[in-house]
């Protein structure tokens, strides 16, 4: 089996524009969660969101281009430049037959969604924009990708909710191992900040409400956790065969180890204990690592009640008499819970994690819980060696995904 | 009114539910119903449009029994005749 390099990340997040700002937030502790400004949410119960902040489109992309592409796909194509150009990676005519893009998303262009309802039920008009359709398909951001890059191997999108971009991710790496492709785009975007999709969540009662500094609005593993903050944003990733990266003398910023897959299959929206620490095994397995050899963990850490504490007992079960040793952090509580992007955040994050030796906080940590008793790293990022870490992420739905990373 | 509460709440619980309706009893716990989170917002969203209502999150988290929605629907009942 080929190993996997990483060789390039891109980022637009709540943090801002560029992997850059969005390492150096996360390393200080900065929220990126704020009150909700781009439509009247006075009335919503959950006012606060992590949306990304002074993005112009028309700074990347002309007038029609824009205009054929949903918030989440221009999101993905800015961070798909961004990692392409750090990797540096060119192909000839033939290459571009094995390199390929595989770009989750949750939700989709529902912003363009949300749009196209108003104006159909809200204000009676059957006509919607012709690019309706291009802009909402879950494809959207991995077809685009693929055109701009010239890239003409597997391509397609990953839709398993909040896990959906480490599926992307692991999925993409197999793809180079099984020796299908040798580059892959891989990673998430999406852009759920729309009235429609925020009373959805609301709706299921799963989102916090905005604290009297919303920044401190997400909060997990504390004691005073109030749930999920909703994020948007877009991470990519270029992955690459091993000896291809190596050969053309390209800085590999980490090595993607193991990846793990694994389904509850039991309940659509609590975290199940077997399937995700079999989906952890199998990551170590993949990677070759020991439980005892992981020294960080990007946690799934959503915030609310019942997935830290589910998470904590899924991380004790999985790394035994080493789990109270794991540093573990939910960047979540700075760049917000952005469905099929969260996890390539996270993925990112945790590569970044590796290469700076700093565990990034979780931040807004005020109170202990009893049923969240491991290190979260709380408030403050930690200079640590990390040799090894795993991004995790458990979706809706009862899908687990881990990826295993080692440093270079 | 207040009988026709607390049987309305126990005939959706045990309506959506599927459960023999003298199995639920208003000292019944949502746990000994089988009740999970994700039921318990569906039931929310019924008992909202049954009695006219808008349940917010914190009153939720504290109904995790027959009688707590009993006594939280009664209290938001009120709260809006008296509005």
């Amino acid at each position: 089996m080929r190993r996997v390099a990483v060789t390039g990340l891109g980022v637009v997040s709540p943090l801002g524009l560029g992997r850059d700002v969005f390492w150096t937030g996360l390393r200080d502790g900065r929220s990126g969660v704020r009150r909700i400004t781009r439509f009247d949410a006075s009335t919503f119960q959950a006012q606060a969101a992590a949306d990304v902040p002074e993005f112009d489109p028309l700074q990347f992309f002309d007038q029609t281009t824009s205009e054929t592409l949903d918030r989440f796909a221009q999101y993905a194509l800015v961070a798909a430049d961004e990692a392409w150009q750090q990797s540096g990676v060119t192909l000839d005519d033939a290459a571009r037959d094995r390199a390929g893009a595989i770009v989750a998303s949750a939700m989709g262009g529902v912003v363009s969604h949300d749009e196209s309802y108003l104006r159909l039920y809200g204000q009676g008009n059957a006509r919607l924009h012709p690019f309706t359709i291009p802009r909402i398909m879950n494809n959207a951001a991995a077809s685009h990708v693929s055109m701009r890059l010239g890239l003409r191997g597997p391509t397609l999108s990953t839709a398993t909710a909040c896990a959906a971009a480490a599926h992307a991710i692991g999925e993409a790496a197999e793809m180079i191992r099984a020796g299908r492709a040798d580059v892959m785009i891989a990673g998430g975007a999406d852009a759920p900040i729309a009235p429609g999709v925020v009373r959805a969540w609301e709706a299921l009662r799963v989102l916090a409400p905005i604290a009297d500094d919303p920044a401190r609005t997400c909060r997990p593993f504390s004691r005073d956790r109030a749930g999920i903050v909703l994020g948007e944003g877009a991470a990519i990733v270029v992955l690459e065969a091993w000896e291809r990266a190596a050969a053309r003398g390209a800085e590999i910023l980490a090595e993607l180890a193991g990846y793990g897959a694994t389904a509850d299959a039991a309940h659509l929206t609590q975290p199940g204990l077997r399937a995700p620490v079999a989906a952890i095994e199998t990551a170590l397995r993949q990677a070759g690592l020991a439980p005892d050899a992981i020294e960080y963990v990007n946690a799934h850490g959503t915030a609310t009640r019942l997935n830290d504490s589910a998470e904590t007992a899924i991380l004790k079960r999985a790394f035994g008499a080493h789990a109270p040793r794991l540093a573990i952090s939910s960047t979540k509580s700075m760049h917000g819970h952005a469905m099929g992007a969260s996890a390539a955040f996270e993925f990112v994050a945790t590569v970044l994690a590796l290469r700076h030796a700093i565990a990034p906080p979780t931040i807004n940590y005020t109170e202990p819980d009893p049923e969240c008793d491991l290190d979260c790293v709380p408030n403050t990022a930690r200079e640590m060696r990390i040799r090894a870490a795993i991004s995790s992420s458990f979706a809706f739905g009862g899908l687990n995904a881990i990826l295993a990373v080692r440093a270079v | 009114m207040t009988d026709s509460i607390e049987s309305q709440v126990m005939a959706i619980i045990a309506k959506k539910r599927k459960l023999d309706p003298a199995t639920v009893t208003l000292d019944s716990t949502f746990e000994q119903l089988g009740v999970d989170s994700l039921d318990a917002a569906d039931l929310l969203f019924t008992f909202e449009d049954a009695f006219g209502i808008v349940v917010p999150d914190e009153a939720a988290q504290s109904m995790k029994s027959v009688r707590q929605v009993v006594d939280g629907i009664r209290r938001l009942v009120a709260e809006r005749a008296g509005a």
